[in-house]
């Protein structure tokens, strides 16, 4: 808009260029190209929405129909025969918990990044970034061995338990006990007894993760929802907004005696919500459209997302097109009609997307 | 409670709380991230110096010797190269021709333009095929309606090696121009229109104007584009595995859908690995190429 109106300024004050908005052959080959791109853009999705109200044996008809059927409703009802309504919940229900959660997680983590000075922030942010450049097919494997089996992840809880205490140690000697060798030894010490402690344990450990039996979380919404919540894009994102408080507003909060969480959760949120909202948007979006983990994880017809529950109608000996269609329809229209309320945080969200790389 | 007490700041509680804060803020990010990511990460990296054969048995270069031997591999490798070299440049310069021409103040609903080229964009990508495979059906496709009735013969878009590889090339630029062009006119809309306004005067013409002016300023873009684009094509998997299966006969296998065949429908993990990491690689040195390119370009 302001760019448009400066535009507008400027020609007015240079007489000698003639701007005038005005039809003649070149803006009207320009609007041509864009008519017809737009045609391209829309074609396909009113394509979709007239061939989803097609009885299955309309649709590859020659020549191909380009206006609406009658058998909108009856498509509906068979793809509910064919379990559509579960996934449809179980799309929704992990679209929205991700979407909260994600938020939550990386608004939290983005205001410590962005207003606290901590010992290993460099590091651990730098960490986050560098993963940015792993694409997601890398943890696969290992993702799906573990929601398999749930002893790997208890043995890495464990592990990181032990890693934090010896982190935790080694931070509060370096700051703590500069001026006493002795301490600093003692404290080194400590901290390599508990490394040796794992070693030897080891073992232990092994056997004692062996006798257990536990759940798989194959087939289940978390196995779908926690990979998603570790994403520093998120991170990234609420990182680069909230740099943008001031930290006067904050202490202000201190000095009037509200704690930490209460300041955050009062004081920092209010003020990011254009951001939260650009960021749930894209979580949701994300995990509604997400194919490749869930046509992993979810191995249960009744577990399954909409477009794994769409590619399995696809496999089967006979495709019902019109079916599919209108699957591949009500798939697409929740996110058009987001997408037409909150414009501007979609786009955002999208253009913030953009940093990822 | 004594006021006195209440007025007193609780003085080493505070510090300790002040300076664990952050911690606590980051905890639940940094744990998920620590089990879901960068365990998997370093996980992936150990099973592919495992042998597939012999998992327990060691240090081991099996996977990546049989990788280099590989001819499905290699296959899954050109097929993916051969995108990305068409549909990186086709899609990134219909991005910058529409970006140009929406930057412009003659055209009205420039809004309406740029919600409906973005519109692509947020479709899922497994819709994008399904919509596709109706659109390109070899017998009975709306395309080859069209191309029959101004007299053209009938192609066999998903079961022929190229036609099949141009398919998916139209899918993904249909799906992914609109989201290039967003980008690219918010990056023409911060270039001062003085410059052109300056150029105009001393008888550029259009052509000029955008050789001379707006391309170099808008080089950082086109770079992140660029990267992006590369970086997209190279994962691609939701298009072969629906819009083409794969076929015929492996031709549109891209390095993803391998991956998913080798570690999902084969079961050798360790392998599926070694081609997760081939991909972290190649992936890691195109995007270094084309940083090195750019920066040469400005010297």
């Amino acid at each position: 808009m302001t760019t448009q109106e400066t535009t507008r300024a400027t020609t007015a004050a240079t007489p000698d260029v003639d701007h005038k908005p005005r039809f003649n052959l070149q803006s009207v080959g320009m609007y041509v190209l864009l008519i017809l791109g737009a045609f391209i853009s829309l074609f396909p999705f009113y394509y979709m929405f007239v061939q989803s109200s097609q009885p299955s044996n309309e649709v590859l008809r020659f020549p191909p129909h380009l206006w609406f059927g009658d058998a909108a409703w009856s498509n509906i009802k068979g793809l509910w025969a064919n379990g559509f309504g579960r996934s449809l919940f179980n799309s929704a229900f992990i679209a929205i918990v991700s979407s909260v959660l994600s938020v939550f997680v990386a608004s939290l983590a983005g205001y410590a990044f962005a207003k606290f000075r901590f010992p290993g922030r460099t590091l651990i942010f730098g960490l986050f970034l560098l993963v940015l450049m792993v694409p997601y097919h890398v943890t696969a494997v290992p993702l799906f061995k573990m929601m398999a089996d749930l002893r790997i992840i208890l043995r890495v809880l464990i592990y990181i338990a032990f890693a934090g205490i010896c982190a935790a140690g080694i931070v509060f000697m370096v700051r703590k006990l500069p001026r006493n060798p002795a301490l600093l030894v003692g404290g080194g010490a400590a901290v390599g007894l508990l490394l040796v402690g794992l070693l030897l344990l080891n073992p232990a450990l092994n056997t004692y993760l062996l006798s257990l039996s536990l759940p798989s979380w194959l087939s289940t919404y978390q196995a779908v929802i926690l990979p998603a919540l570790a994403n520093p894009f998120g991170i990234f994102l609420m990182r680069q907004s909230m740099q943008a408080i001031p930290d006067d507003l904050l202490d202000a909060g201190r000095i009037d005696g509200a704690g930490e969480w209460r300041i955050f959760w009062t004081v920092v949120l209010p003020t990011m919500r254009p951001t939260l909202a650009a960021l749930g948007i894209y979580s949701f979006m994300f995990q509604w459209n997400n194919f490749f983990w869930p046509l992993i994880v979810m191995r249960e017809t009744a577990m399954e997302t909409l477009p794994v529950r769409i590619n399995a109608l696809v496999g089967l000996s006979i495709i019902d097109y019109g079916q599919l269609m209108m699957g591949t329809a009500l798939t697409t229209l929740p996110i058009m009609l987001i997408f037409l309320a909150f414009q501007r945080q979609f786009i955002s969200g999208a253009m913030a997307g953009a940093v990822k790389g | 409670m004594d006021p006195e007490v209440l007025n007193q700041p609780p003085r080493r509680d505070w510090r300790f709380w002040r300076q664990t804060t952050p911690y606590f803020f980051l905890t639940p990010a940094l744990l998920l991230f620590m089990i879901f990511m960068a365990y998997p990460i370093i996980s992936s990296l150990l099973l592919s110096f495992q042998s597939q054969n012999n998992p327990t048995g060691g240090f081991s270069l099996d996977n990546y010797q049989r990788l280099l031997g590989d001819r499905t591999f290699r296959k899954a490798l050109t097929n993916t190269f051969f995108l990305l070299a068409i549909q990186v440049p086709l899609q990134l310069s219909l991005a910058m021709v529409l970006a140009v021409l929406l930057n412009n103040a003659v055209i009205k609903f420039r809004g309406g333009f740029r919600l409906i080229y973005f519109l692509p964009s947020i479709t899922a990508l497994f819709a994008v095929a399904l919509i596709f495979k109706l659109l390109l059906n070899d017998e009975k496709g709306l395309i080859n309606y069209v191309l029959n009735s101004i007299g053209l013969p009938s192609i066999r878009w998903l079961t022929e090696p190229w036609t099949a590889k141009l398919s998916l090339v139209m899918a993904i630029t249909w799906r992914w121009t609109g989201y290039n062009m967003v980008i690219y006119l918010a990056s023409l809309q911060s270039i001062p229109t003085e410059l052109y306004e300056a150029a105009e005067l001393d008888g550029a013409n259009g052509i000029d104007r955008f050789v001379n002016i707006t391309l170099p300023l808008m080089r950082p873009t086109i770079l992140l584009t660029t990267v992006l684009s590369t970086i997209g094509t190279m994962q691609i998997f939701d298009e072969p595995f629906l819009l083409t299966r794969n076929g015929p006969s492996n031709e549109t296998l891209s390095v993803a859908t391998l991956l998913y065949r080798t570690a999902f429908q084969g079961a050798e993990f360790n392998y599926a690995s070694a081609i997760a990491y081939a991909m972290v690689l190649i992936i890691a040195g195109f995007s270094l190429l084309q940083f090195r390119i750019a920066q040469r370009g400005e010297d």
